[in-house]
């Protein structure tokens, strides 16, 4: 579609109507206007049909892997009764006021597993809506009544006397046709498409090397930039010697920026060399004692006080001061790097009367945002253009390297393609905040949980990225996975502090229940071991009254077999989390070496995601959260020496690799209901379930993460 | 000038000797089918053939590049028709898909020498490649089905 298209009256139509949360109503084709023979239709924002037969569905979201560049396709597909080999894929404009998430406040945001959830129904209708049209429009050219037409596969037929129209060979007439208010959506028993294992449309070029993320984007006379910024958090850079760096061939500008000093050459190559040979004097600013110890202990002496209640039901502290038996625990995680595999990148070009930005963003109109702010040019001068993501996270929600490279490009006054080396991505990062939590439970003499509670001290994500989530003195990303337990416990207690470190703190892929799942799911193992139960039992005991948790939680021990002995060395781990909309079970199956060597063999993993798009979609992200998950529990941390990251690159960073990747077995709960979140909900319960099944192998119960830092001994 | 064999064509690039290969091929060749990852060979996203084998080309210098035949994943296969790319789309590994270039090169040169390799095979060859979206499963399957696709060509 051309954005030139989006007048500003269409916009705000669209943000009225799909605010609404109503159907559709994107008349974007101009209707009364004359349409030459060769006009595409474009019944709505999200549809382009053209005379030779091809849909083009304008995807308003991200792709970062988690394949909503096929997924929206297929809901518009669906409806509009598409022929599915003739469905193309194409990314949107920023434009909020039409692709604007309802989920995440109308922002053009790619986040929080809410890329189904969020179109589901206005995807679909947009389909109905244009397949509606074209079938009236069919019906006009015969001249019969449109009730008497059918569509199937991309045409519009009238079975009394057998006369077929191609979608294509109907734009012109589709495109003088009303757009229906209230187009009739099918019954999810006739879905064709929906449900079924779609090829996705995006990914044959990255099996050919044409496929094209936001470090390969190259035009003419485009320079190419590093920044060095302050290692330590919040410092400055005093001031710099450019000599060393202008005096590399290539090397054309050196340039200081609101985060540190801009290295521009003709290539990477020079730009990192330039970048070597310059001396900066950095103003460390107040982080510079900050450390790991440091931090631990400022959270530890937070904890002290009691915190702002998340949850209450029933009288925990009474219920614990008489419980037959008491257990408490601290539990601690660490800070974590997003490392996607592509590192930051982006490409700015800004002239007087626009810019254009090119990067794998998250969140199209922030990226438009900070460049008009930047630049000083109208909203509507500035073109965000979304590559594929070479991984997201919630990495790339983030502006930060935007910003730097709109400074820079704007400085330099040519296109630039900013480049972060690794070794910036893991020390500028806004990490998964690091948190300390104290739980408490009370069992009573028939070993029955009576109490719960649960302090939760940590920095706040929203306190720097959205204000206006923070709901008394509550960041509720911190307490998600927390304050939610889903279990029949009558006494709870959970309240939350927040504690700023100086780190930079941001959405880690599932957010709070990341670290919280661990957290409860094993603190709810040490309950059942304490009341002498099998950790499932207690769980199935606990879950009456949660039939998705439950049913999940059965699926997931019947296909691991969890009543079944396991060979010698190996045990199993249980635990089960919501989020976004969906809830995972995982049984770990691990052993652990006489020397301590911890395995992961096997994961059995159930989902209930609620309605299924593209179920291999659904498994491979499954897979792939259960890997950034075991990544994390295994191994993962940053820690702070100096007000600084320690870590810098894979060696010390290491990431899960092939030879220890267990088979993930991933069981889907067939559902009618409306769909849930699939690229997060599978992170959380992988950490608890492993660590579960350590202390099943080791009697050893692990409380802090990750599992790399304790020593193991088989028992 | 340094003149490089890509692809089985003749380039000339402007750049200095000990510049890595990786950013003459993506910077002064156009050839951004090869991924930056890490720059320390650690995570194999800039994989590439010399001679045949599977090298990373962020810690190879021009200099040693020069005078040998260099594969990308743009050459690997005339319309990327090589029996682990066609295994790649079957088995649909991909997620955000940055690593798998590096990840094709790895197979197709285990291929090479290795026609129908084991998963202790493949583990061994591939583990210098990181993928953070997790797609190991897949790859081991999808290596099984190169190796099967190959045989049945023979």
């Amino acid at each position: 579609m051309k954005t030139t298209r989006l007048s500003r009256r269409v916009f705000l139509k669209g943000a009225v109507v799909a605010g609404a949360g109503l159907t559709i109503g994107f008349d974007l084709a101009g209707s009364r206007r004359t349409l030459a023979q060769t006009e595409p239709f474009v019944p709505n924002a999200w549809i382009r049909i053209t005379p030779d037969d091809i849909v083009t569905v304008i995807v308003g979201k991200s792709d970062m892997g988690q394949g909503v560049l096929t997924s929206m396709p297929m809901l518009i597909a669906e409806e509009l009764e598409a022929d599915w080999s003739k469905v193309r894929t194409e990314q949107a404009p920023a434009a909020p006021q039409v692709y604007g998430n309802p989920a995440i406040g109308g922002m053009q945001l790619t986040g929080g597993s809410t890329s189904v959830r969020s179109s589901w129904l206005t995807l679909r209708h947009a389909g109905a809506a244009a397949k509606e049209m074209l079938v009236e429009a069919a019906a006009r050219q015969w001249g019969v009544d449109p009730a008497a037409c059918t569509a199937e596969n991309g045409a519009v037929l009238h079975p009394p006397t057998g006369r077929r129209l191609t979608y294509g060979q109907l734009t012109d007439t589709a495109a003088r046709v009303p757009v229906p208010s209230n187009p009739k959506l099918k019954d999810p028993k006739d879905f064709k498409l929906i449900g079924k294992r779609v090829k996705r449309l995006e990914n044959p070029p990255k099996v050919d090397g044409s496929a094209v993320y936001g470090i390969d984007i190259t035009m003419a006379g485009m320079l190419i930039a590093t920044v060095v910024r302050c290692p330590v958090f919040g410092g400055k850079a005093k001031s710099f010697d450019a000599s060393g760096a202008k005096a590399v061939a290539g090397v054309r500008h050196v340039v200081p920026i609101s985060s540190g000093i801009a290295v521009v050459a003709d290539a990477y190559w020079p730009a990192k060399l330039g970048r070597d040979a310059l001396v900066i004097e950095w103003d460390e600013g107040p982080n510079a004692g900050l450390s790991s110890a440091r931090i631990t202990a400022m959270l530890e002496a937070a904890a002290k006080q009691p915190g702002r209640v998340a949850r209450q039901e029933g009288d925990a502290a009474n219920a614990l001061a008489t419980a037959a038996r008491r257990v408490e625990a601290v539990y601690e995680v660490p800070f974590l790097a997003h490392a996607t595999m592509e590192p930051m990148s982006c490409t700015a070009s800004v002239r007087a009367d626009g810019a254009d930005v090119w990067t794998g963003t998250q969140w199209q109109d922030g990226t438009q945002k900070v460049t008009a702010s930047i630049t000083g040019l109208p909203l509507e001068a500035i073109k965000v253009h979304t590559t594929l993501l070479g991984g997201g996270f919630g990495r790339r929600f983030e502006q930060d390297f935007v910003t730097e490279t709109v400074e820079i490009a704007k400085a330099v006054n040519a296109p630039v393609k900013l480049v972060w080396s690794r070794e910036d991505d893991m020390r500028h990062d806004f990490y998964r905040p690091a948190t300390y939590n104290a739980l408490a439970a009370g069992i009573d003499a028939q070993g029955r949980p009576l109490a719960w509670s649960h302090r939760i001290v940590g920095p706040s994500i929203a306190a720097r990225a959205f204000p206006p989530l923070i709901r008394d003195g509550i960041d509720p990303t911190s307490v998600e996975g927390a304050a939610n337990i889903p279990y029949a416990i009558p006494n709870i207690h959970v309240e939350a502090i927040m504690k700023d470190t100086g780190v930079p703190v941001g959405f880690w892929r599932s957010v709070g229940s990341s670290q919280n799942a661990f957290i409860t799911e094993c603190f709810l193992d040490e309950v059942a071991a304490a009341a002498g139960r099998d950790p499932h039992e207690l769980r199935r005991a606990l879950l009456t009254k949660s039939p998705r948790h439950l049913a999940v939680l059965e699926l997931a021990a019947a296909q691991a077999g969890w009543e079944r002995p396991l060979p010698p060395g190996r045990a199993r781990g249980i635990a089960v989390a919501e989020s976004f909309g969906s809830v995972v079970a995982d049984v770990a199956e691990v052993s652990v070496s006489p020397e301590g060597e911890v395995r992961v063999h096997r994961v059995v993993c159930a989902v209930d995601c609620g309605l299924v798009v593209n179920p291999d979609t659904v498994e491979a992200q499954m897979e792939g959260a259960t890997v950034y998950g075991l990544t994390a529990a295994l191994r993962g941390a940053i820690t702070i020496a100096g007000g600084h990251v320690e870590q810098s690159n894979f060696h010390d960073y290491p990431l899960l690799r092939i030879n220890e990747m267990p088979t993930v077995e991933v069981h889907i709960l067939p559902s009618a209901e409306a769909p849930g979140g699939v690229g997060e909900p599978g992170t959380p319960p992988i950490a608890p379930a492993v660590v579960n099944a350590i202390f099943a192998a080791t009697g050893t119960r692990i409380r802090s993460l990750p599992i790399s830092t304790h020593e193991l001994r088989r028992v | 000038m340094a003149t490089l064999n890509v692809n089985q064509r003749e380039y000339t690039a402007n750049a200095r000797p000990d510049t890595p290969l990786l950013w003459v091929l993506r910077d002064s060749l156009g050839l951004t089918g090869t991924k930056y990852g890490c720059g320390m060979a650690l995570c194999g996203a800039c994989t590439v053939h010399l001679d045949g084998e599977a090298v990373r080309s962020c810690i190879t210098p021009l200099s040693a590049a020069q005078g040998k035949a260099v594969i990308t994943i743009e050459g690997l296969a005339p319309n990327a028709d090589h029996p682990v790319q066609r295994a790649w789309a079957q088995e649909e590994v991909a997620q955000c898909g940055y690593c798998q270039p590096g990840q094709i090169m790895s197979a197709a040169a285990l291929l090479a020498r290795t026609p129908t390799p084991s998963d202790a095979d493949i583990d061994a060859a591939m583990a210098g490649n990181l993928c953070r979206c997790g797609t190991y499963q897949r790859i081991r399957r999808a290596i099984h089905t190169a190796a099967k696709l190959a045989g049945g060509a023979r």
